[in-house]
Parts: structure tokens; C-alpha cells; sequence
């Protein structure tokens, strides 16, 4: 990938993102009223992120099945309130460790 | 809330006390600052060490990640942009991508807008804006009182430093790991993303309503061919977020309160 193509790439989000904090910061004083926006960004972070997850976290390893197994990993592990990085770690050991033994497998 | 009330019972004196801009204490020390940034960026240093892995993995030049933390400073966003970038999105799905993604740091900023003292100027707001991350939100938002220009200097620095440098190490080192490894590191940032919804979706009815119907959606749209042909992968999260995330708004409106006083996600966490 060239400089030509990536660079507009991160313009483009640096811009965008610096835009979504400076405003409000510099222009705006007062507080929200409308329950109805509050709400809806509360709940923003966890749609966005539960969206991006699946189902792209089943085609982001080497196959469907170790994928999945790094998922119910990470998913108990977060429930049990393991920290950020300790689920993100445990579940490349898991996928890790499932393709060693489908390989094994043959 | 000005202090001209006389006949106050104790209680409300005392919140009119805290509250009231000129006799609030005002946290203005770098050295506090400084101090409070510390966990932060250790922690943004393990975390950016996967982006620059898989920024670098996936084909982006070392500059180029380094780049893209220098300038964004967000976990999540960048992420999704590079989810773009590797798959050819348009400039204009990349945008309403971040849009949507970072929209939770406008409220933030509304909420820090009230807290800041006087003694932080414009130029002061222009630079801060800039490294407002959920967990600069949420330590500066912790403080007793108004903060002021030195602190939120301090508060800054070794976030910053933290991102940029676990970047850089994570760019170069991903050149000399095997396929396997980077097969079981690229489900790294997914694992992150779950770390901060699952524990919230267990605890709170609605926000696991919010995250059904999100993956619900996600999943039609990935695999109803008359949808996933019509429908990009940029555009497809956005639809995701306004629907549910709309839904649960009108369906489980949140208690009145402030806001940004309850971080959505990560609270504490090293997602910047």
C-alpha cells in the first residue's frame, strides 16, 4: 500500500474523530436535555462494538472453529470481569491453541 | 448555582460549596496530573502493541500505523478504520465509521466543558481536545472541584507516549512472528471489543437487549446475500448502531442524570 492511498485513510479519521471532541469541548456549555439522545449514546459504544465483533470474529482467525472456541473464551473470561488486555491475551492462547491440536489432528 | 441562598440547611450548603465555581478546589497540579496518566498509558502501551501488530499485519507500512496513533488516539475507531483501509472502504464510509464510533466522545466533551476552570483558554481547550480518551475522560472528570490547564497537561503525557510508543514496538515486531501467531493474534482486538460489552450485557437488561439485536442485525446483514450485496461492511455497522442502539433509547430510556458521569464502556480499561 502506497503513502498516496493511506494517507487520505487517516486524514480523513484523525479529522473526523479530533471533530467529535473539540466541538463540544470548545463551543458548547450547556447540558443535554433530551433523555431520548442521552440514551441513545449511552447505548451507542456497546452496539457499535457488539456489531463489529460478530460476526467478523469468526472469519478473523484461521478457521470458523478455533474462532469460535477463542470467542466462548473470551466471552467467560469477560464475564468473570478478567481485565481488557487478560481476555484480549487469553484469546489468541486459545485460538493459538486450537489450530496446534487441529493441526495435530491432521 | 451561585452561593446567594442564606437560609440552606447543612447538607446543601455544603453541595453548594462543592459546586459553586469560585470556592470549589481547583486541581490544577501537573505533577497530580502527570501522576494520574501513569496507569493509563501502561496500559494504552500493551494495547497499541496489538494495533501496530495488526495494522502491520495486515500490510500497512510501519510509518503508517505510527501515524494513524499519532494523530487519532482512539482504540476502537482505529481499529474500524483499519478494517476499512484493508478492505478498500470509501472515504466516506471511513468518516461516518468514525462518526459513529467516537460519538461518545462528544458527550464527554459536553460534560468536561462544565468542569474546566476559567484558567483554561481556548488555545488550552484545542490541545486537550485532542487527547480526550474514555480513560482521560474519566480520571479528569473523578477530580474534587474544577480542574485547571496544568493538570490537564499533565494528565496528557504518558497516554499519549504510551500509544504511540506500544505502536511503534507492536509495527516492528509483527515482521518476525510466524503465520500461527499472527493467525491467534489477529482475534486479539475482538476479544477487547468483548471485554468491554459482555460484562455490561450481563449486568444490565437493557444493554444486553441493545447488543442482541446489534449482532442480530449484523448477522443478517453479513449473511442474507440480497442484504450483503447491497450493503458494505462500513455501512453495515453504522445501520447496526443507529437501529439498536435507537431502539433501546426509545424501548429502556436511561435514569435522568449526567450523562458522561458513567463512561459507557471500558471505564477504568485501556481502550483509548
Amino acid at each position: 500500500m502506497t503513502a498516496a492511498v493511506i494517507w487520505p485513510y487517516i486524514l480523513v479519521m484523525a479529522g473526523v474523530t479530533y471533530l467529535l471532541r473539540m466541538l463540544p469541548l470548545t463551543l458548547l456549555r450547556r447540558k443535554l436535555q433530551s433523555r431520548f439522545l442521552q440514551s441513545f449514546l449511552y447505548y451507542v459504544p456497546y452496539a457499535v462494538l457488539a456489531a463489529m465483533t460478530v460476526p467478523a470474529i469468526f472469519e478473523s482467525t484461521g478457521s470458523v472453529l478455533s474462532a469460535a472456541v477463542g470467542f466462548l473464551a473470551a466471552v467467560l473470561l469477560a464475564c468473570r470481569g478478567a481485565s481488557l488486555q487478560i481476555v484480549a491475551v487469553a484469546a489468541c492462547c486459545t485460538v493459538f491453541a486450537a489450530e496446534w491440536l487441529m493441526r495435530l489432528a491432521g | 448555582m451561585e452561593p446567594t441562598a442564606k437560609a440552606v440547611c447543612g447538607t446543601e450548603a455544603a453541595l453548594q460549596t462543592a459546586f459553586a465555581p469560585k470556592k470549589a478546589p481547583i486541581q490544577n497540579s501537573f505533577r497530580a496530573g502527570f501522576h494520574d496518566g501513569i496507569p493509563i498509558g501502561l496500559g494504552y502501551f500493551s494495547v497499541s502493541i496489538t494495533f501496530g501488530m495488526m495494522a502491520a499485519a495486515g500490510g500497512l507500512p510501519v510509518w503508517a500505523a505510527l501515524a494513524i496513533s499519532m494523530t487519532n488516539v482512539t482504540s476502537a475507531g482505529q481499529f474500524a478504520g483499519l478494517t476499512l483501509i484493508f478492505g478498500g472502504g470509501t472515504l466516506f464510509e471511513t468518516a461516518l465509521t468514525q462518526l459513529v464510533i467516537n460519538l461518545r466522545y462528544t458527550l464527554m466533551g459536553l460534560s468536561l466543558s462544565q468542569k474546566l476552570n476559567r484558567n483554561v483558554s481556548l488555545p488550552d481547550r484545542l490541545l486537550f481536545s485532542f487527547l480526550l480518551t474514555d480513560e482521560v475522560f474519566a480520571v479528569t472528570s473523578g477530580q474534587r472541584g474544577e480542574v485547571g490547564r496544568r493538570y490537564l497537561f499533565g494528565v496528557m503525557i504518558a497516554p499519549y507516549l504510551g500509544w504511540s510508543l506500544g505502536t511503534l514496538c507492536g509495527a516492528v515486531a509483527s515482521g518476525l512472528l510466524p503465520d500461527t501467531v499472527r493467525s491467534a493474534l489477529s482475534i486479539a482486538i475482538y476479544g477487547m471489543f468483548i471485554a468491554i460489552v459482555a460484562p455490561a450485557a450481563a449486568k444490565s437488561r437493557p444493554v444486553l437487549g441493545v447488543v442482541a439485536a446489534a449482532v442480530a442485525l449484523s448477522c443478517a446483514i453479513r449473511y442474507i446475500p440480497a442484504l450483503h450485496r447491497h450493503i458494505s461492511g462500513g455501512f453495515a455497522i453504522i445501520l447496526c448502531t443507529l437501529l439498536a442502539a435507537g431502539a433501546g433509547a426509545l424501548l429502556a430510556p436511561i435514569r435522568e442524570k449526567t450523562p458522561a458521569a458513567d463512561p459507557p464502556p471500558a471505564r477504568g480499561e485501556a481502550d483509548a
